[in-house]
């Protein structure tokens, strides 16, 4: 993924409408909500950015998040972690049985513990021995389902409640978070209103929907996502405002030229692996958590989609949380009451979004561009008015097929760390 | 020759003897005895039907991991062969069941069918790698769901059985035109006898063929070479006039097509198949990226692989009975595989090292001051 830029198509476009970056994300965040609760209103479906809809997105987000989060940590430091998906497995197997044996709160450290027992495996396959990393991570794909299917034969059988495929199920409830006063949580056993709740209700262009988003992502939300939410602001906080953080990043981008101004690259390399192995176990374990317990195949490839989403998200922390949070939303539609209805006025709201990108694209003088992207909206215009009961299965695919575009159009854009991937030892240039 | 076996096995038996030791001790840690599970796991091999138990279980899996070898010869790693193979049984099990041919054009249509789908698929990935630049690893990852979702919504809305095959999801049973026949009677016409309870299924002979025709393609063809020069040294091969694009497209939709046989063992040969459905084996594209990686990517070493991998397989389903739990056998497939790959880089690097050793002793040798006079002084002005 070179990142070579065509010097024609360069110069021959308009500068964007906005010069700062932090305020096109927030007028894309707006357009997108504008998009959203447009598609609301013609659809007639208010699930489609209710509260409830939002607070089920979070929830399946979670752990393709952590996984995308653990995907950037090894990247950063030079590591391209295919294995995390094992390390997912690792994960959910040592949540299943902490969460059992000792509680929520120790399904997750447990979590953590297990994904770091697979990262620091395969940092000693690649860091130190030097094995091509995609082949490292493959047998660690490999070895992890083997694993945890021989722990839960070993701990989980003849236990009551527990077989080969399934743990007896956690002890207790990690517990929830509603904030006051916005969103109506509790205060010191007084209940405060619920401000967003009322906005929601309305059903206002705009101010609904975000009222809803806004009341989602702050009721009822589990420890676990909490911590997860919380985890992207430390992670981004250490890897670009601590000197550790630099010389991890640094490891990534030039070992060389680290290892001269006396950085240990294996040393980052290290750690860097065992966060992201952390991180992916952590995933697991908020899976374990959600499902109150440990089931066989629960990953189901989130550490492959949590790659895609922090490909997606172009190696940034932030990218990484909005690839999570679209492909969670994506997964979190089918859990709802109606999800045939939703994915139809999701089909809507992608149509007019694309149309939206095709304008704007003109307007940028990419016309190749634009007349692929109004092609892609009138197929979900046509989706949108042709397909009323919309197969489960092209909607779990929905994710891959949106980063297979995202990569197709934007490679060029895409800046993943300088040398990762490579094995590196000392004295090598 | 001796001394090329010695050296080409001294890195597998280390890692199986390190496979060995991992298991054991996750028997021991488990409260079992290590010693009694390998006595019972080698009863359970020792018999004819094990063997051609062995044969059988080993052929599809020969097939997944010469198709991601094929990829990873030139470093192109098609990690998505699952997703290939999937929607290629599907398609190829749909549409075998479909057509009525006679039987010497049956099983070739059915080949078509398979290797085109697969091939296809796996080409999506080399045309967004040469037109767009995407990453293969990313594009076949992505892929591989794709494939997956695609084939279960196809099964679902378009290609199951809905005459006979109820509330299943299943495609037609594959018609008797279409059908492998068993290969017993050929052994038995040497006197040899596999009993009434298994079967040599008669897929075998494809997968041989598929080994020499991998072989002939790796060692004495021009693309062989091409496919593994450009993995050694991707800008030596362009600058000696390797088309890179050329060579993914063509690599890429090789290994695809491959891989869209995987499932046709099951679907031509095996009595308990004939057809795609809820029990079809769905995860045999992984398992055969370990294979290409224990087998180094050569016909025979994957066969190998393939056969260790099925045995221990067959060699664990009895441990049960002794209160040993089988998964044991992913325990021992997986520390092999990671030793094994670790010992063949290191290996590797002290090859390198020695080569590179070797290499600077042979020009020291050469240079060797002549006894000659000085050069004489160059003019001035000349430039060397």
């Amino acid at each position: 993924m070179s990142a070579t830029i065509d010097a024609a198509t360069v110069t021959s476009q308009r500068p964007p409408l906005l010069s700062s970056t932090r305020w096109r994300i927030v007028a894309l965040v707006m357009v997108g909500m504008a998009v959203m609760s447009t598609a609301r209103i013609i659809a007639d479906n208010g699930d489609l950015t209710s509260s409830g809809t939002f607070g089920v997105a979070l929830r399946t987000a979670a752990p393709i998040a952590l996984a995308g989060l653990s995907g950037l940590i090894a990247e950063r430091s030079g590591t391209i972690n295919i294995g995390l998906d094992g390390m997912m497995v690792m994960g959910t197997i040592f949540a299943g049985w902490w969460g059992w044996q000792y509680g929520p709160w120790m399904a997750l450290l447990g979590g953590i513990v297990g994904g770091m027992l697979g990262g620091l495996l395969m940092s000693v396959a690649t860091t130190t021995f030097g094995v091509n990393h995609i082949v490292a991570g493959v047998a660690i794909n490999l070895i992890a389902p083997g694993a945890a299917r021989f722990m839960a034969s070993e701990l989980f059988v003849g236990v009551q409640g527990g077989s080969v495929t399934s743990s007896p199920g956690n002890s207790g409830s990690i517990g929830s978070f509603t904030l006051p006063f916005l969103s109506g949580g509790d205060l010191f056993g007084w209940q405060t209103p619920d401000i967003l709740g009322w906005f929601e209700d309305t059903g206002w262009f705009m101010i609904a929907d975000v009222a809803g988003l806004s009341k989602g992502v702050t009721t009822a939300v589990t420890w676990d996502v909490v911590l997860t939410i919380g985890l992207f602001f430390g992670i981004a906080y250490f890897l670009w405002h601590t000197p550790l953080g630099l010389r991890l990043r640094f490891s990534g981008e030039r070992p060389s030229a680290a290892a001269s101004l006396g950085v240990s690259v294996h040393k980052m390399r290290y750690i860097g692996m065992a966060i992201s192995g952390g991180l992916a176990g952590m995933g697991g374990a908020v899976l374990v958590l959600f499902a109150n317990r440990y089931q066989e195949n629960q990953v189901a490839g989130r550490g492959f989609l949590g790659l895609a989403t922090m490909i997606f998200g172009n190696w940034m922390p932030a990218g990484t949380a909005a690839g999570a949070g679209l492909f969670g939303y994506a997964q979190g539609i089918t859990l709802r009451t109606n999800p045939a209805e939703l994915v139809n006025a999701l089909f809507l709201a992608a149509a007019i979004g694309l149309m939206l990108t095709a304008f704007f694209m003109a307007y940028r003088r990419s016309l190749a561009g634009s007349g692929t992207v109004l092609a892609f909206a009138l197929v979900a215009f046509w989706a949108y008015f042709a397909v009323k009961e919309p197969n489960n299965q092209l909607v779990f695919v929905t994710p891959y097929v949106v980063t297979l575009i995202a990569v197709s159009v934007g490679a060029q854009r895409l800046r993943p760390p300088a040398e990762e991937g490579i094995p590196w030892f000392k004295g090598m240039q | 020759m001796f001394e090329r076996i010695w050296r080409a096995s001294l890195a597998p038996l280390v890692a199986a003897t390190a496979a060995i030791a991992i298991s054991s001790i996750a028997l021991l840690i488990s409260g079992n005895n290590p010693v009694e599970a390998f006595v019972e796991m080698w009863k359970t091999i020792d018999s004819t039907a094990a063997i051609v138990d062995i044969i059988n279980t080993a052929v599809p899996l020969y097939i997944s991991g010469v198709a991601v070898a094929i990829g990873f010869k030139m470093n192109l790693f098609n990690i998505g062969s699952n997703g290939q193979y999937i929607l290629a049984a599907l398609v190829a099990g749909w549409a075998g069941a479909e057509v009525s041919l006679p039987p010497l054009l049956h099983v070739p249509f059915v080949f078509l069918v398979a290797m085109t789908v697969g091939g296809s698929w796996a080409l999506i990935a080399a045309i967004l790698s040469v037109t767009r630049n995407v990453n293969v690893v990313v594009s076949t990852i992505m892929l591989n769901y794709i494939g997956i979702g695609l084939s279960a919504f196809l099964l679902s809305e378009y290609f199951r059985d809905s005459e006979n095959g109820g509330l299943v999801a299943q495609t037609k049973v594959m018609p008797e035109s279409a059908r492998l026949p068993k290969l017993d009677p050929i052994f038995e016409f040497f006197g040899f006898n596999f009993g009434e309870r298994v079967d040599l299924l008669g897929f075998l002979p494809f997968a041989i063929l598929l080994g020499i025709a991998y072989h002939v393609l790796l060692n004495r063809s021009l693309f062989g070479y091409e496919l593994k020069l450009s993995g050694m040294n991707a800008d030596a091969a362009q600058s000696a006039g390797v088309n890179p694009k050329k060579m993914v497209l063509i690599t890429l939709f090789m290994s695809g097509a491959v891989a869209g046989m995987i499932g046709l063992p099951f679907l031509l040969a095996d009595p308990n198949f004939l057809k795609y459905g809820d029990a079809f084996p769905v995860t045999l594209g992984f398992t055969g990226l370990g294979l290409a990686l224990l087998g180094r990517n050569s016909p025979v070493g994957v066969a190998a692989a393939a056969v260790v991998w099925a045995t221990i397989e067959v060699a664990t389903r009895r441990l049960g009975s002794l209160g040993i739990p089988p998964e044991i056998g992913k325990i021992l497939q997986g520390s092999f595989l990671l030793a094994a790959v670790i010992a063949y880089e290191v290996v590797r690097r002290r090859n390198d090292a020695a080569a590179a050793e070797d290499a600077a002793a042979a020009t020291r040798d050469d240079r060797s001051p002549p006894p000659s006079p000085a050069p004489e002084p160059a003019p001035i002005g000349a430039t060397s």
